[in-house]
């Protein structure tokens, strides 16, 4: 046997194996997403029919759509800027300053990234029961009654508690991410800007930042696919999508429509948009935050 | 005068950061220890005082999530699938990601970004498809056969979740490989090995840190998925986080508080323990790279 058919046959086995359950479990299916979305299919009668575009015209007046994008969207905005803030700030705090326990924060922050979606709902379904709940007791113990609220029960907040429920899940993760970029920052930097005279906020803003920067683009990208992900994980176990479809989102209702309703191809035509849409928004959000790089 | 008002601001600074820390630990630790808490309290206990601690340790709770809501034998079906799944994605992974990383051929640029692609394929979108795939299946060899196999089958599921796991992983062993200098196959080809006597005895060894690191994620990752395993899976061989589902369902509807604590408790602990140990070592290793300088 010649060494380059031994060479061949070699490659052939290593690869074989990834490549075809790649292709089959992820490839596949991805295509059938868009195929299917193009049919008129499911419900009771089980007949496959070509449809066209039909469905997405039918998505585009669907009252139910048009709420899930909008809860969609405000959780990706909320969740973003929140989640960010907070990870920077924590971040910045557990590499610059010197803090007993900084590892105790920085193990302790992380716990909620390691946790099933599913044990989360179930942790904030305790903290927002309305009777014997967490959240609630706090505010009682205060005997600050005012904020007591219905969280998973009240059409107008409880967007804001799942929101809520996901930045818990997201700033330990995101804060590592941020802590190793800052842990790469020369500290010589640092002490030349405080012989300046730059304060803390200084420092901060014309230092960490600028040298961050490409990695906060970078989890921007992150937010998006994940706040989509996860909030239709979260919202599945934890309030259904309920009430009245006031936390339902993308995914959820796409889930809704395609398994639980059976109607595969409207189903399918829901996850074309989504899937459409969250690329479309990471490159615009990726182009509005291009800056030069900086180099150090 | 200006010194000491820098001075105060600085305390005060350091007083904020320390509030915000503790404050944020609070609200991590609490949640998570008032779920461990609840877990041993006695039904009658969850109307009075929720602060209250437990007053003994009530373990019929686990008792009745073990065999009344059936997490004992989803708790077998979830180490089956997890570690099936994680043998499953070594075995097929590993020698992938080694001859993508390391060997030039025909068409090895394509499958490098083919697989990379696949990135961004998120699982919730394919869920359904594969649901479908696997009905058409079964739906053809019921005629053979006359019993589905591809749905409800706990093999299965693991070969899927070891393929959604495939990009990521051969992402990740790949970036690794490539940092190895190629001496070592060179000696090995000299020493007469052929092309799989040194991967397995020369390079796959050397790449023992980052397999430790595929399997701690993907191990959090399989033991924590659900949404594969309830589209796949409605039989019975339910998996731990989707038995937790139905208990937290139940919970909703009937009121019955301590088994669906204990069923958290199920889910979550194997995955803390491991992330304990987990930190240790990581803390140890960090030590002993010090040490040698």
């Amino acid at each position: 046997m010649s060494k380059k058919m031994s060479r061949n046959i070699f490659i052939t086995v290593c690869i074989s194996p990834a490549i075809i359950l790649f292709t089959l479990f992820m490839v596949v299916p991805t295509f059938e997403v868009f195929r299917m979305s193009l049919y008129n299919w499911g419900g009771l009668s089980n007949t496959k029919e070509f449809v066209g575009l039909d469905n997405f015209k039918i998505l585009w007046n669907d009252m139910n759509f048009i709420q899930s994008f909008q809860n969609s969207i405000l959780l990706i905005v909320l969740v973003a800027i929140i989640t960010l803030v907070l990870a920077v700030f924590f971040a910045a705090i557990l590499t610059k300053e010197k803090i007993v326990g900084t590892n105790f924060f920085r193990i302790v922050f992380y716990i909620p990234n390691i946790l099933s979606i599913v044990v989360i709902a179930g942790i904030f379904s305790a903290v927002y029961d309305p009777k014997s709940g967490l959240l609630n007791s706090v505010f009682d113990v205060l005997s600050i009654d005012g904020l007591k609220q219905m969280w998973l029960g009240n059409h107008d907040i409880v967007i804001y508690s799942v929101a809520g429920a996901l930045v818990w899940q997201a700033i330990g993760y995101y804060m590592v991410m941020y802590m190793s970029s800052m842990a790469s920052i020369p500290a010589s930097y640092y002490e030349a800007a405080s012989l300046e005279g730059a304060g803390k906020l200084k420092q901060f803003t014309s230092i960490t930042l600028p040298l961050i920067w490409n990695n906060i683009r970078t989890t921007l990208t992150f937010y998006i696919i994940s706040t989509i992900n996860l909030s239709f994980l979260l919202v599945k176990a934890m309030t259904g999508g309920g009430p009245d479809g006031s936390t339902e989102v993308f995914l959820s209702y796409m889930y809704a429509q395609a398994y639980g309703n059976s109607t595969y191809g409207y189903g399918m035509a829901i996850g074309v948009v989504v899937f459409t849409f969250s690329f479309v928004l990471a490159a615009i959000v990726s182009r509005i935050t291009k800056r030069d790089v900086l180099e150090y | 005068m200006n010194k000491s008002k820098g001075m105060r601001t600085e305390t005060l600074f350091k007083i904020f950061i320390v509030v915000a820390l503790i404050g944020l630990a609070i609200s991590i630790l609490i949640p998570v220890a008032w779920v461990f808490l609840a877990s041993i309290k006695e039904n009658k206990e969850f109307y009075s005082n929720p602060w209250a601690l437990p007053e003994g340790f009530y373990f019929q709770n686990f008792i009745e999530a073990f065999q009344e809501a059936q997490m004992g034998s989803y708790l077998l079906n979830s180490v089956i699938v997890t570690a099936l799944a994680l043998v499953f994605l070594l075995v097929v992974a590993l020698p992938a990601a080694y001859v993508l990383s390391r060997f030039k051929f025909t068409g090895s640029r394509f499958l490098n970004s083919f697989v990379k692609a696949g990135l961004f394929i998120n699982v919730s979108y394919i869920a359904v498809p594969i649901f479908l795939m696997l009905l058409g299946w079964d739906s053809g060899i019921r005629t053979l056969l006359d019993e589905g196999l591809f749905l409800n089958n706990r093999v299965v599921l693991a070969l899927i979740y070891a393929s959604t796991a495939l990009p990521f992983t051969i992402f990740l062993l790949s970036s690794y490989f490539e940092t190895l200098p190629s001496d070592f196959e060179e000696a090995a080809g000299i020493d007469g090995a052929g092309y799989f006597r040194t991967m397995f005895s020369v390079m796959l060894p050397m790449a023992a840190p980052s397999i430790t690191i595929v399997i701690l994620f993907n191990f959090l990752l399989f033991w924590n998925e659900y949404i594969l395993a309830l589209t796949l899976m409605p039989g019975d061989h339910k998996t731990l986080p989707v038995g937790l589902l139905n208990l937290l369902a139940a919970e909703r509807a009937a009121v019955n508080y301590g088994p669906m604590y204990a069923g958290m408790v199920i889910v979550m602990l194997p995955t803390l323990i491991l992330y304990i140990i987990v930190q240790k070592r990581l803390t140890q290793g960090m030590t002993v790279g010090g040490v040698k300088g």
